[in-house]
Parts: structure tokens; sequence; C-alpha cells
């Protein structure tokens, strides 16, 4: 049946079909492109010049920096994990998987602030491992250390979370085809395991990354919030735009703005490449 | 080279997926596994692989105990049902595997590995397609491919899991004697699953017939069909008519007639009696003794043979009668007309199997 017949049945007039349409881009206008122009439009309202300065400040970059050193660490930590977490549950079958299963889910379950609040009672000076750290000197809480850990917790499920469906369906037989053929365990894993699932698990770092970069309410409470040492750029954001500097809050969040675009941009070819629409 | 299967036992869980098997295959044989699902006949052939381990028993590769090896020590090819080509190679890639992830000393030159790829893609006829992806082939193709990228490691025993059962009946059948030829000309120890009978009577040298587990009989296609071992094996070869013959003086007997009856059967016992469809010999009239009368009920006349249902008078028992052409055309039967039924080559089993 084609498209246009399929519509004739469902007998929709052409005022109802336009009033939906509109309804939908009214919806879309007044909470996502607005809000998204108004960033823009907020960033830029000095000028270029004074959106260049917001963005290059020693604390703005100091910032950027930090945000970016706590990404390149979750995220590969993550993404091993994730292919080690997926490989062991959909491999074996042992007493207990199920419950693995779910507690990988568990950062996306609790809210963000439990998560940073529960690096304050490990590693706080009144935590479990408080007075330990510190007779050794080592701070982890208000520090780069913290910002890191709260970071690989909260973005801990992405990786797995998407290998785990995909391997589930592949199955183990060209693993097993390999290891006829006289292929060992990393050979196996380079040259087999690696390359069918790489989509997968572009799409969870992918995400795995949006994620790492925009964690505000974890990273918030163990960070302390000291300009230029331990602010992250969406916490930045927030010191800003308290201090009424909203140029420059808008300025570093554009930046997290064309972060989340590039994001969804590179979703899209992923999807594209895989041929899985819209997931 | 040859292989020994001595004594495996296996359990999934609770559940034994094999019992005490032994059996042996000889260098140059082409032996079909064959049974039912569930029987055991994959996780075994997945044991002489190597990609599964038994609980106890031994495999035997070339006269060295190999049930310690992994998969990659044993030098088998193993053909997956579902083929299990890797995607993102192309045909000849495929193929090289097992060649290039040998360990340096051991691996031929690049020359030599693309010499061998054309040679293999010569012998499976797909020379044309060397640089296809899987996704772009046929499933006959694949299963070539698959056979191919076997090969190429110079195995000493083949073994291949459902060859033909994701195929269409037509390029199964061509695929299955292009099979038997290729066996022939490489002359290895090679083993195939199946739950098809005519793929097994048809393409091995010895068909081993697996149940729950066990191995219920062993022997060449003419072997097990003719003189099946027991009522299993009778009942999974082919169609087959029951009959319930009562052991008396030393005989069994059914439908006025006495037949032999196996040294083990207990007087006063019922025993199962097996007769082929083309066993049943169809007359006209009550001129013999020993046959019985059955009302036709459907006539199946397409093809060389016609094949006749029939209800018996006596105890309404179906039955089934193969008759070729021209002794029907003889019969002239039509349905509801009574005519009498006289078993020849009967066989009474006096064992514990009820259908």
């Amino acid at each position: 049946m084609s498209h246009s017949q399929s519509q004739r049945q469902l007998g929709e007039s052409r005022l109802v079909r336009w009033t939906l349409i509109a309804i939908g881009l009214l919806y879309l206008g007044i909470f996502l492109i607005a809000p998204l122009a108004a960033v823009f439009a907020q960033a830029f309202a000095k000028g270029w010049r004074v959106y260049l300065d917001s963005v290059t400040h020693p604390d703005a970059l100091s910032a950027i920096k930090l945000t970016l050193i706590t990404a390149a660490i979750a995220v590969p930590l993550n993404a091993i994990f994730g292919i080690a977490a997926a490989w062991c549950v959909t491999r074996f079958r042992f007493r207990g998987r199920q419950f693995l299963i779910t507690l990988i889910d568990l950062p996306l379950a609790i809210s963000p602030v439990i998560s940073g609040l529960i690096y304050v009672l490990m590693f706080g000076l009144q935590g479990w491992l408080g007075p330990w750290l510190q007779s050794r000197d080592l701070q982890i809480i208000f520090a780069v250390p913290g910002i890191v850990l709260a970071t690989v917790f909260v973005t801990f499920p992405f990786v797995a979370r998407e290998l785990i469906p995909f391997m589930q369906t592949q199955g183990f037989e060209q693993e097993e085809a390999a290891s006829v053929l006289g292929a060992r365990g990393w050979s196996i894993f380079w040259r087999v395991t690696l390359p069918n699932i790489k989509w997968s698990l572009l799409y969870g770092v992918v995400l795995c990354s949006a994620r790492a970069m925009g964690e505000f309410g974890a990273v918030s409470v163990v960070s302390g919030h000291i300009s230029g040492l331990t602010n992250t750029v969406p916490l930045q954001v927030e010191i800003l735009y308290n201090e009424y500097n909203f140029t420059a809050a808008f300025a570093l969040a554009s930046l997290l703005t064309f972060l989340a675009l590039g994001t969804l941009l590179a979703k899209r070819i992923v999807e594209w490449r895989t041929g899985v629409p819209g997931r | 080279m040859s292989i020994e299967i001595r004594n495996v036992s296996k359990n999934f869980g609770e559940f034994p997926v094999l019992r005490n098997v032994s059996l042996d295959v000889q260098e140059g044989e082409l032996l079909a596994l064959l049974g039912p699902s569930g029987s055991g006949k994959t996780t075994l052939l997945r044991i002489i692989a190597g990609l599964e381990q038994p609980d106890s028993g031994q495999i035997v590769l070339n006269n060295a105990d190999a049930t310690r090896q992994t998969p990659a020590q044993r030098r088998v090819g193993f053909v997956f049902q579902h083929y299990a080509l890797f995607r993102h190679m192309t045909v000849a890639e495929n193929i090289a595997f097992g060649l290039k992830v040998r360990p340096r000393s051991e691996r031929p030159s690049r020359k030599d590995i693309k010499e061998k790829v054309r040679e293999l893609l010569a012998l499976v006829q797909l020379e044309s397609l060397a640089s296809h992806y899987p996704s772009q082939l046929s499933g006959g193709q694949r299963q070539r491919v698959a056979l191919a990228r076997a090969l190429a490691v110079e195995p000493e025993v083949l073994l291949l899991d459902e060859p033909f059962g994701a195929l269409d009946a037509r390029v199964r059948k061509e695929l299955r004697r292009w099979l038997r030829r290729l066996h022939d000309e490489i002359h290895i120890a090679s083993v195939f699953v199946t739950h098809d009978q005519e793929e097994a009577l048809e393409v091995a040298d010895r068909v081993a017939i697996m149940n729950r587990g066990t191995l219920e009989q062993i022997g060449s296609p003419t072997d097990v069909y003719e003189r099946p071992a027991n009522s299993f094996v009778y009942n999974f070869l082919g169609n087959v008519n029951l009959f319930h013959a009562r052991i008396e003086d030393g005989v069994a007997r059914f439908g006025g007639a006495d037949y032999a009856a196996p040294a083990n059967a207990p007087a006063g016992s019922v025993a199962a009696a097996y007769v082929r469809p083309h066993e049943l010999e169809l007359l006209a009239d009550a001129s013999h003794p020993d046959a019985i009368p059955a009302t036709i009920s459907y006539v199946y006349a397409l093809g060389p043979v016609v094949r006749i249902e029939l209800t018996r008078n006596d105890n309404g028992d179906l039955l089934h009668a193969e008759v070729p052409r021209k002794r029907f055309e003889e019969l002239a039967a039509i349905p509801g007309e009574i005519v009498h039924v006289k078993p020849s080559n009967v066989r009474v089993i006096a064992d514990d199997y009820v259908i």
C-alpha cells in the first residue's frame, strides 16, 4: 500500500493535518529552537571581541582544559570497561549475570547529586578513607581526581548499554570460526570482534563523551568550585551566571551547545553508517 | 587422519546431551551424524572441534589424544550452519584468514597466501566474487566460501554442521552432490550433521543415527535402511507401517499369519512388526490366506509411485502402501473399495520403544 493511499484511508482533512503540524512546530520552536537561539544571541550580544575574550579568559580556558582532561580519562576507561562488561555478560552464563546487567544501569537510575555524594562519603575528610588519604597528603575530593571519579561513575553505563544488546543478537559464531581457523585470544578480538562492534562502540563513545563533558550534578558536589582549578565548563557557566556575567556565561554555554550539536551530528553519521535509523 | 570418539558424555546443567558415545571415522570417510533435533549430534560435532568440552571421555585425532587441545591446535575445518563468515571482510580475506593469523614462523608469504586463495576460489567456483562481501552473496555462494575458508588451513578433519540446512531444495541437492565429489578429491575424514535422512543416505559412506544423546545404529546407508537395529531407526528412516504382533510358540502372529520373531521376545507378549510402504502388496481378491482386508481411503496418484492410504477392516488401523503405477492401473482401485494387503519382509522388534 502506498503512502498517499493510507493517508486517504485515514480520512484526515487538510485542516487537521496542518493544525497538527503547526502545533508540533510551535512546540518545537518555544521549547527547543528559541532557547537555543537565545544562547547564541546572548553569547554574541556584545560582539565577537567580547565573545572571544570570554572564551579565552584564563578561568574559561582552565575550565575547558579540565573538561577535556576529564573526558579524555573517563571515556577510554568506560569504553574499555564497556567492552569487557558486554563481553562478560553476553559470552558467559553465570549466577548473578542478570544482577550484573542491572547493576551497570545503576548510575542512570540514581540522581547525579547522590553519585557525587557517594564519593564525598568515601574520600572526603569525614569519609571512610578520608583520614588515611589525609595522612598521605592525597586529595581526591575538591580536586581533579574527584571530578574524574564522579564523571567515570556517571558515564559508566553508556558504552556497555550500547554493546550488550548488539553483541547478544550477534552471537558468538564468528569468534568460534576464527578460533577453529587457528586465531588466538587477542587476534580474535582485534580482527573479528572489534571490527564487528565498532559502530555500536562508537555510538556508545559519542553518547559517553557528551555526557562526560556536560555532567553538572555529580561533578558539582565533588568539585569545590575553585575557579581556574576545579571548575569544568558546566560549573564555570553557573558561576559566571551567578555573578551576573551573562555574556561570558552564555559564551561558554555556546561551546557546550556546539558540543551537543556536534554529538548529534556524529550520532546521525553513525546511524547512517550502521543503517539503524532513529535509535 | 582419523577421528576416534571414546565414551564421550556431556551434560548441559542437569540435562544429559550425550551419553557415553563412541564412534570412529576412518581417513577418507564421509560420515553423517543423523538424528532429530535435540539428539546431541551438533554438540558431538562441536566437541570434536574443541568448541565444547566433554564432561568425560576422549577425542583422539590421528592417534593422539586431543581432548585438552584448543580448537586452534586441532587443525580441523569447521563449516557452521549459518556459515559465520566475517561480515567485514571480502570473500578473499575470509578465505585467507586462517593463513594470516598463523604465527610469523609458520605463516606463508603474502604471495603464497594469494596463490592459495586463488586456488580455493577456483575449487569452489567463485573466482569472480573474490572482492565481494558476504552480504552480497547468495546462500549457496556463502556456503561455498565457508567451505573454502575451512579448507584453506589444510585441515586433517572436516566438520560440517547442517551444511545444507539453510538452502532451498534445488540448491541443496546440487550442493550435496558437489560436496560428495569434493570430498572424494581431497580425501580427508569428514563428518556432517543433518536431520534430513535423505541427505544422509545419499551423500555419506556411513550413517550414525543418534537419538537422545545416544548412538542408535551406525552402518552403511543400505545397512541402516534395510536392517534397522531398533524401532527408533525404523521410524526415523522413512515411512513405516506398524502391526501389533502377538508372540506365540516362538513366532510373531498377526493378520492370520506367522512371521519370524526375535529370540529375546517373551511368549505371550505384544511386539512391534514393521513393514515399509513399498513392501505391502495389494491384492484384489482374498485368494492369499495371509492377506489382511482393508478399505482404500485416499489415493495420491502423482509420479511413478502411487501412494495409497488404507484402513484395516478388522481394527481400523491406518496403513500406507506404495505401489508402482503399472500395478496400480492393473488393480484399478478407487477409494471405498476393499482390497487385501499382504505384508512382505516383515521385521519384528521386541523393544520398549513406543510410538
